[in-house]
């Protein structure tokens, strides 16, 4: 398949479709499950200008071990500027937790493809194990699907060994028709994960938006056999969405996605609404922000 | 010609300034002393009360935030309110078995209530604060600020007057307040509802339930997002197992049960003092 030949989207339907899958109802173990299966994924991002090692390094210490409370997994990853990728690395050293820098002029993407590779050979030498690219949107949107695809098929190059996220932006894309074909277009040019935002505009990660980018992993795999990984960011705030997404993820991709490998939420304020839901199930108790670490 | 049918009234509750039903779907049908049926209330849940829980901790930047003198004539403006609806107030505590003259009092003493505190809310600061002599050049002063989200469990008879005396000191000192009404005398408290929606007070900053205080009082008194529990209902068994919960984050739990809620000791800025905590700041002179 040519990537300019994606199918359309029926809009409606992909609406209809989310709303039947948010009335899901997830109670007692399974909602047990779900949150610290959800924990287990979450990319602890902080992407601040005013980011300082002192607080990378607490993040870190915070994504090894989010709670003193007994059985709670460690977070997927932390997501960082490439000149902190160091400083994470070495407080994270072999604890199992990723270290994923955003690259390619982050998050606007306007810069040339030469420097946007070499950002992203330098965030590898740094040491981080994944790379969050954005994607040139204006190219995109005036239909220079080539570029864009040379682009990341040349980003993913020089990423090596590292993991490459492509960050559609979907928020700038207009329709969700232009998201499935930004999603065809990312996968084909060598995705190992597709993202929704970057967290710094609304309307950033939707669930519909989020179907749509399923829909076009799940027939890359039909095709191919390849599995592409999602990655749902900004905007999932609270646990009960979380499994909204959760829900939608098992019933478009099936259970072979349920894990980290495959699906990550860029997040940083859901670590925390997640930890309290989880406690609160533990104790019976309604827990408060008062008693959980904010960074 | 036909008979017009009444268009009743749906009680129901009031969070973050809406009027949804209860979560639960639940409810109780309320009986007049004949046993006339005379609505059917909410029997609130324990996720409407975490529901309010959220929005009274988001309200109360917003709330404790304002100045003193501006708190004051938010509650002025609820007078005013209650004033111009007094004889749906005086109709409900008919319907709830008061006789003709003492709801007119009890109407008449709350609107007054609320005046009472309004003036409080720039003054009883001064009263409470102090500076204190200390060694050492510092100045030393310590003031009142709200405690923060406070739970109210409202007495089950004078359902206007002891509902209105219970929820105000707290509110008058900047805390944002869920309150739970009287089981078998809600109608005010529901009504009351509704004056607040009209009175300029933001949303979420005062939360009324209507339920079984049996049934809640665990989770008023566990919730950790809770600052203070105001225990105006009188139930000793209850009151201890309130204040043992309390314990799990240091809750203030403040018995304020009165026989008679007419009288002066019902009104009293110690009773705002209750939902404060006292602040000291240690200065260096001559800075």
């Amino acid at each position: 398949m040519n990537f300019i030949e994606s199918p359309n989207v029926d809009h409606v339907n992909v609406e209809e479709r989310v709303a039947r899958l948010c009335k899901r109802s997830i109670k007692k173990e399974s909602k047990l499950e779900a949150l610290k299966l959800a924990l287990s994924m979450v990319d602890l991002t902080t992407l601040e200008a005013r980011d300082t090692p002192g607080k990378v390094i607490q993040m870190c210490h915070k994504a090894m071990r989010p709670h003193d409370f007994e059985d709670i997994p460690r977070v997927a990853a932390v997501c960082v500027y490439p000149n902190l990728v160091r400083v994470a690395k070495k407080t994270l050293l072999n604890s199992g937790v990723k270290v994923a820098s955003v690259a390619t002029a982050f998050p606007s993407g306007m810069s040339s493809t030469k420097i946007k590779i070499s950002e992203t050979k330098w965030a590898v030498s740094e040491g981080a194990d994944e790379i969050d690219m954005v994607i040139s949107r204006g190219k995109f949107l005036s239909g220079d699907l080539q570029y864009v695809f040379d682009e990341i098929a040349l980003v993913k190059e020089a990423c090596g060994e590292a993991h490459l996220k492509v960050i559609l932006e979907t928020g700038e894309l207009s329709t969700l028709d232009n998201v499935r074909k930004a999603s065809d277009l990312a996968i084909m040019a060598g995705a190992d994960f597709i993202k929704t935002s970057t967290g710094k505009l609304q309307p950033a990660a939707t669930l519909p938006v989020t179907l749509v980018m399923f829909e076009a992993i799940r027939d890359h795999f039909q095709r191919t056999g390849k599995m592409v990984g999602m990655k749902p960011a900004g905007g999932i705030s609270t646990s009960k969405i979380a499994i909204q997404y959760l829900v939608t993820l098992r019933e478009t991709l099936g259970n072979a996605w349920m894990n980290s490998n495959y699906f990550r939420f860029g997040a940083s304020t859901l670590a925390n609404d997640l930890l309290m839901q989880i406690v609160k199930l533990k104790t019976g108790v309604y827990q408060s922000e008062d008693y959980f670490s904010k960074d | 010609m036909a008979t017009r049918i009444e268009v009743l009234k749906t009680y129901k509750i009031y969070i973050d300034g809406k009027f949804p039903r209860t979560e639960s779907g639940r409810y109780y049908i309320l009986k007049s002393s004949k046993g006339e049926s005379i609505a059917n209330i909410c029997n609130s849940s324990r996720k409407d009360f975490r529901d309010a829980v959220v929005a009274a901790r988001r309200a109360l930047a917003g709330w404790s935030g304002r100045s003193a003198y501006n708190r004051g004539q938010i509650l002025y403006r609820i007078a005013e309110m209650l004033e111009s609806r007094r004889a749906q107030f005086v109709a409900e505590l008919l319907q709830q078995g008061s006789k003709a003259e003492d709801a007119e009092v009890e109407v008449s003493a709350s609107i007054d209530r609320i005046l009472y505190y309004a003036g409080w809310a720039d003054k009883f600061q001064q009263i409470f604060s102090s500076v204190n002599p200390v060694e050492g050049s510092y100045f030393n002063f310590s003031v009142p600020e709200p405690t923060g989200v406070v739970a109210v469990m409202a007495p089950e008879s004078y359902s206007l007057i002891g509902f209105v005396s219970s929820l105000l000191p707290a509110l008058v000192g900047g805390n944002t307040v869920i309150v739970l009404a009287s089981k078998t005398k809600p109608l005010c408290a529901v009504s009351f509802a509704e004056v607040l929606n009209s009175s300029d007070v933001p949303g979420g900053v005062i939360n009324i339930l209507t339920g079984d205080a049996e049934e809640l009082a665990d989770h008023f008194s566990t919730h950790m997002d809770v600052n203070s529990v105001v225990v105006s209902l009188k139930n000793d068994v209850m009151l201890k197992k309130i204040q043992l919960n309390a314990a799990g984050n240091v809750k203030r739990v403040i018995e304020f049960s009165m026989n008679d809620w007419f009288s002066t000791e019902a009104s009293s800025p110690y009773h705002i003092l209750d939902c404060q905590e006292i602040k000291t700041t240690w200065h260096p002179m001559g800075v």
